[in-house]
C-alpha cells in the first residue's frame, strides 16, 4: 500500500526523526527546509511499503554524510543527493525503482525525500538503522549481508567519486570518511544498492511512517492539552517497537563533552526531584547507555532519549546542558536488531563499552502507560525475518 | 554622572545615576516624535534635581523602536540580499521559509553569487566580479536601496562579503546602505543572514531614529557623548547604531535585568520580574544576561540574535484565582486590573486581590476582600511562590546558590522567602529599572570562529580566541586595563578532522569616555 507524503507532515516527521536520533542525528531542521522547497515545486513523495516491493526492484538508498555543524553554513545546492545516485546507477547500468533512507532518525530522514520529490522517485518506509548512528557500517543492511559498496558520493561542485571496496563495509566507511572531508566535511552518498527482496529481508520496516507517527502523536497531544508521554506510548505500541519505559525523570545537573576521534563523546548526570537517585547517560553524539546507581537500565541498540519533561521536545547531547528538566524513556528495538549478528555491528562494545546488550524491557521499572483503546486496536506485525 | 533613558512604546523613563546611585528618576509618556518625550523628560529631571551640563559624562538610550519596526513592517527600506556561496546553498535562497508580507514589505530580492569558504578555510568558487556587477544593475533597477550580504563561512573569513561589498558599491554609488553578515551573526548561514536582511532593512530607519536622538539630547544644552544599548547590555555609539540597528532588538529585557541588579547590588543573580500577566525569570552572569542557546523567532524570522534567556509562566498581579485558591493563572485580566479585581470594585478575584488578604499589600479597598478565608489565600499564594521558585530553579545554571532579585509591580505576590532559594532581594525604584540598566558603562567585543586544534596547541588557539575579543572590545571604546573576558564557550564540532572547535568568547570593559568624547 503506498502513500503520499506532503509538506505537511514534514514537521511532525522532523519533530520524530529527532526522537529516534536518540540525541544525535544532526538537527533535521535544514533538511526540512530542502524537502518543503522542493515538493512546492515537484509535488509531495510517494512512499512505498516495503512489503508491496517486488523481489527484483533496484533500490538504492541515499543519504547526507559527514558533519551537522557545517550543513548549517554549506546549505547543499539541491542536486547532490540525487547526482550520487544517478553516478551509482550509471555505474550499475540500471536505473532504481525507488530510494530508501539509511538512518530514519535526524537530518538523514529528510535526504531520500528531496531525492524522491526532484527525482521523482518513490521512497521506501523502511531504513538500515532503525535510529541514528555514527558510522555507515553500522546498518541492518550491513548486518544481513547486502554490501554497502559501490558507494557514490557527491559534492555540491558537481564532482563525484565512485568507492568499492568489495565486502568490507568498515573500509569503506573509513574512506568515505577521508572523501567527506576533502568535500568539505558533509557530502551525500548512494550506497548499499539492493534487491526488493532484499529490503524485505534485512531493512527495519516502516521507520519513516514511525518517526511520522512520533512526532504527530507528540503535536497533536500538545495541542489538545492531552499527555505526550501517553501519547507517545500509544504510537509506539502500534509499531515494532512496542516496549517504551520511563527510566527517568530529573533535572540534568552536569554535562561533560569532549571529542575525540571525530565523535563528541562525553556524559549527562540527572538528578531526581527528590535527591534520590542518579542516572548517567553516555554519549557519542547519540545517547549510548542508561545506567542508575550502577544498575544498566537500557543499552544500544535500544532508544535512549531524553526529553523535556512537560512537552516530550526531544533534547540533543549539543543542546542538553545544567538545569534542564527531563524524563529519559527507553524504548525497545526490533528484533533484527538484536540479534547476535546485528550486536556485533552496533551492539554496546562496538561503541568501547564493556558490557552486555539487555533489552529495555527486562531491566527494572515499568511501562509507560498508553489510553486504553490503543492497546486495543494494537497491530499485528508482520514477522521481518 | 550619567543619564539613563529608556523609549518605551508607552513612556519614556530618564534617569541620572552618581556612579550606582539613582540622583533622579522620571517617567512621561513617549511622544508620536520620540523627541518631544525625550525633551520633556530631561527638562524633568533638571527640575527634580539640578545639574549642569558640563556634570554629565555620557547619555545612554535604550530604545524598542527597531524590533516595534520590524514587528509592524512599517518605514523598512527596500532590500537586496546578495549571498555567496554558489554553487553550494542554492537550494534555500536568501528570503526562504520568511513571512510573505514581511518579504513585501521590504520589497525583497534575492540574488546568489559565486564565493564562499568551506570549514577549512578554503574558497567554494571565486568570486565572480562580473557576475556580481550583473546583480548590481539589477539591483539599482529594481530601486533597492540597502544590501545584506552573506557568505558562507564568513564568520571565519570576512574577506569575500568586504570585497563583493567593494564591487557593488562602486557600481551602486555612495548612497545605497551594505549590512555585512560577518559583522552581525555568528555561525549558521540562514540565522545571521536573515538577521543581516533585518539590519539593512532598518538602515533608514536607523539614520532618522539616531539623528531624532542626537537633536532632542542637543537641544536639552547636553554635550555629553550619546550612545544606545545593545543586546547584550553593552554599548554602542551613534556611528554604530545607524550600522547596526538591529543590535539593540533586545536591548528592553536585558535593560530591564541589569537595572534591578544595579538596584540591588548583586551581579550574578535571577531576576523576577512579575507583571500583571506573567512572571519572567532571567539569569545575570557577572552582570550580563545569560543568552538563549536556540534561535529566536523574530516577526515570524528565524535569527540567532543574542536574546537574553527567559522563561515566563502566567502568574502576575491579574491572574485569576479558582479553585478556592488551587489554581492561578494562566489567563489573567491584565490591564483591566484596576476595574475588575475585588480590591478596585470589580467581580474577579485575582492574585492582587489575594496579596491584599492576606496583609502583604495594600492596594485599593482592603474591605472588598474581608470575606476571603485565609485558607484560600494562603493556598493560591502558596502555589505562587512554588511555580515561581520552580522556574528560578530550573534557570539554574550550576548547583551553586542563586540570588534572586524581584522587581515588577506584581512583586508583592511574592512572600519574603521563595521555597528553597532563600530571602528574596526587592530593590527601590523599580519602576525605572530599564533607563537605569541603560545607564551602565561598558562595552564588549566577541568572537565566534571554529578553529582546528592540534595535538598540544589548545592552549594557544584558547589564548589567541581570548585575546581577539579583547582587543575588539577595546576597538569598541573599552579601557583597555578595564577588559576582561566574561563568557567563553568551546564545543567540539563532530566528524571533523583535526579537532575542529567552535569557540566564543566575550570581552567586556568599562567605556573609556575620554577617549570617545568628542
Amino acid at each position: 500500500m503506498s502513500w503520499q507524503l506532503g509538506p505537511e507532515d514534514l514537521p511532525a516527521l522532523a519533530l520524530g526523526a529527532t526522537l529516534l536520533g536518540t540525541g544525535g542525528g544532526g538537527d533535521p531542521h535544514i533538511g526540512r527546509l530542502l524537502v518543503e522547497q522542493a515538493m512546492r515545486e515537484h509535488g509531495p513523495v510517494t512512499i512505498l511499503d516495503p512489503d508491496d516491493l517486488d523481489d527484483d526492484l533496484l533500490i538504492i538508498p541515499t543519504a547526507q554524510m559527514g558533519a551537522p555543524t557545517v550543513v548549517l553554513e554549506r546549505i547543499p545546492a539541491g542536486p547532490e543527493p540525487l547526482a550520487a545516485l544517478r553516478r551509482l546507477e550509471d555505474h550499475r547500468g540500471r536505473r532504481a525503482a525507488a530510494t530508501m533512507p539509511i538512518e530514519c532518525g535526524g537530518i538523514n530522514s529528510m535526504i531520500p525525500l528531496l531525492v524522491g520529490a526532484t527525482g521523482g522517485l518513490p521512497v521506501v518506509d523502511a531504513d538500515g538503522m532503525g535510529r541514528a548512528f555514527p558510522e555507515l557500517q553500522m546498518e541492518t543492511f550491513s548486518v544481513y549481508g547486502v554490501p554497502g559498496s559501490p558507494l557514490a558520493i557527491a559534492d555540491e561542485l558537481g564532482h563525484t567519486v565512485l568507492i568499492d571496496t568489495g565486502e568490507d563495509n568498515r573500509q569503506l566507511e573509513w574512506l568515505a570518511r577521508g572523501v567527506t572531508i576533502r568535500l568539505g566535511g558533509v557530502a551525500y552518498i548512494a550506497e548499499y544498492a539492493m534487491t526488493g527482496r532484499q529490503v524485505k529481508d534485512t531493512a527495519v520496516p516502516r521507520t519513516l511512517s514511525l518517526a511520522l507517527s512520533v512526532g504527530r502523536a507528540i503535536l497533536d497531544a500538545r495541542r489538545d492539552h492531552r499527555d505526550p508521554f501517553a501519547a507517545l506510548a500509544d504510537a509506539f505500541s502500534r509499531t515494532i517497537y512496542t516496549h517504551i519505559r520511563e527510566l527517568f525523570h530529573g533535572k540534568v545537573v552536569d554535562v561533560e563533552r569532549r571529542t575525540t576521534e571525530g565523535f563528541a563523546r562525553g556524559r549527562a548526570r540527572i538528578r531526581s526531584a527528590d535527591g534520590d537517585g542518579e542516572l548517567e547517560i553516555s554519549f557519542q553524539n547519540e545517547n549510548l547507555v542508561a545506567i542508575r546507581d550502577e544498575i544498566q537500565l537500557a543499552v544500544v541498540p535500544d532508544l535512549i532519549c531524553i526529553l523535556e519533561e512537560e512537552t516530550a521536545e526531544p533534547i540533543t547531547t549539543e543542546r542538553l546542558r545544567y538545569g534542564d528538566r527531563v524524563r529519559v524513556i527507553g524504548v525497545s528495538t526490533p528484533a533484527l536488531m538484536r540479534t547476535p549478528e546485528a550486536l556485533a555491528v552496533f551492539g554496546p562494545r562496538c561503541f568501547g563499552l564493556d558490557r552486555e546488550f539487555v533489552p529495555v524491557e527486562d531491566g527494572p521499572g515499568g511501562e509507560i502507560a498508553g489510553t486504553a483503546d490503543a492497546r486495543m486496536e494494537e497491530w499485528e506485525q508482520t514477522p521481518v525475518r | 554622572m550619567r543619564i539613563g533613558i529608556d523609549v518605551g512604546g508607552t513612556n519614556t523613563d530618564a534617569v541620572l545615576m552618581d556612579a550606582n546611585t539613582v540622583a533622579a528618576a522620571v517617567k512621561r509618556s513617549t511622544s508620536a516624535d520620540v523627541t518631544t518625550g525625550i525633551v520633556e523628560a530631561l527638562a524633568a529631571l533638571q527640575e527634580q534635581r539640578a545639574f549642569s551640563v558640563d556634570d554629565i559624562d555620557a547619555v545612554m538610550i535604550g530604545t524598542t523602536h527597531f524590533i516595534n519596526a520590524l514587528v509592524e513592517a512599517r518605514r523598512l527600506a527596500p532590500t537586496a540580499a546578495v549571498r555567496l556561496g554558489l554553487p553550494a546553498t542554492a537550494s534555500l535562497p536568501p528570503f526562504v521559509d520568511w513571512p510573505e508580507p514581511l518579504v513585501a514589505a521590504m520589497q525583497g530580492r534575492a540574488y546568489l553569487a559565486h564565493g564562499g569558504h568551506e570549514f577549512d578555510g578554503r574558497e567554494i568558487s571565486p568570486l565572480d566580479p562580473d557576475e556580481l556587477k550583473r546583480h548590481a544593475a539589477d539591483i539599482a533597477a529594481s530601486g533597492s536601496r540597502s544590501v545584506a550580504i552573506s557568505s558562507v563561512f564568513s564568520p571565519i573569513n570576512s574577506e569575500l562579503e568586504l570585497q563583493a561589498q567593494e564591487i557593488l558599491q562602486a557600481e551602486l554609488g555612495p548612497d545605497v546602505a551594505f549590512s555585512l553578515s560577518h559583522e552581525i551573526g555568528r555561525i549558521g548561514l540562514l540565522e545571521r543572514e536573515n538577521a543581516t536582511i533585518i539590519n539593512a532593512a532598518l538602515r533608514e530607519l536607523a539614520t532618522s531614529i539616531v539623528d531624532g536622538l542626537a537633536s532632542s539630547v542637543a537641544a536639552s544644552g547636553l554635550t555629553a557623548p550619546l550612545f544606545l544599548s545593545q543586546n547584550d547590555g553593552t554599548l554602542m555609539d551613534m556611528e554604530y547604531a545607524r550600522r547596526y540597528p538591529v543590535a539593540t532588538f533586545a536591548s528592553g529585557p536585558t535593560n530591564s535585568m541589569r537595572g534591578a541588579a544595579v538596584l540591588s547590588g548583586l551581579d550574578t543573580c535571577a531576576v523576577v520580574d512579575v507583571g500583571g500577566t506573567t512572571t519572567d525569570v532571567g539569569v545575570l552572569n557577572q552582570g550580563f544576561p545569560r543568552e538563549a542557546t536556540g534561535e529566536v523567532l523574530v516577526a515570524g524570522v528565524r535569527t540567532n540574535f543574542r536574546m537574553p534567556d527567559v522563561l515566563s509562566i502566567g502568574i502576575g498581579g491579574g491572574s485569576l484565582v479558582r479553585e478556592n485558591g488551587a489554581l492561578v493563572g494562566p489567563d489573567s485580566v491584565g490591564y483591566r486590573l484596576n476595574t475588575e479585581a475585588l480590591v478596585f470594585g470589580g467581580s474577579t478575584l485575582t492574585a492582587t486581590d489575594v496579596a491584599v488578604a492576606a496583609g502583604w499589600a495594600e492596594i485599593g479597598d482592603t474591605g472588598r476582600v474581608g470575606h476571603l478565608s485565609q485558607e484560600a489565600a494562603d493556598r493560591a499564594l502558596d502555589v505562587i511562590a512554588t511555580r515561581v521558585a520552580d522556574v528560578v530553579e530550573r534557570m539554574r545554571t550550576s548547583a551553586a546558590p542563586l540570588p534572586v532579585v524581584a522587581v515588577g509591580g506584581g512583586s508583592v505576590l511574592l512572600p519574603e522567602e521563595l521555597p528553597g532559594l532563600g530571602r528574596l532581594h526587592r530593590p527601590e525604584n523599580f519602576a525605572v529599572a530599564n533607563a537605569i540598566g541603560a545607564a551602565i558603562a561598558q562595552v564588549s567585543g566577541e568572537i565566534d570562529k571554529v578553529y582546528a586544534i592540534s595535538e598540544g596547541s589548545r592552549a594557544t588557539v584558547i589564548d589567541e580566541a581570548r585575546q581577539e575579543a579583547v582587543d575588539r572590545a577595546i576597538a569598541a571604546g573599552a579601557h583597555p586595563g578595564s577588559v576582561e573576558i566574561v563568557d567563553f564557550d568551546e564545543v567540539p564540532i563532530p566528524y571533523l578532522p583535526g579537532n575542529a572547535t567552535r569557540i566564543r568568547a566575550k570581552a567586556v570593559g568599562d567605556l573609556a569616555l575620554t577617549a570617545v568624547a568628542r
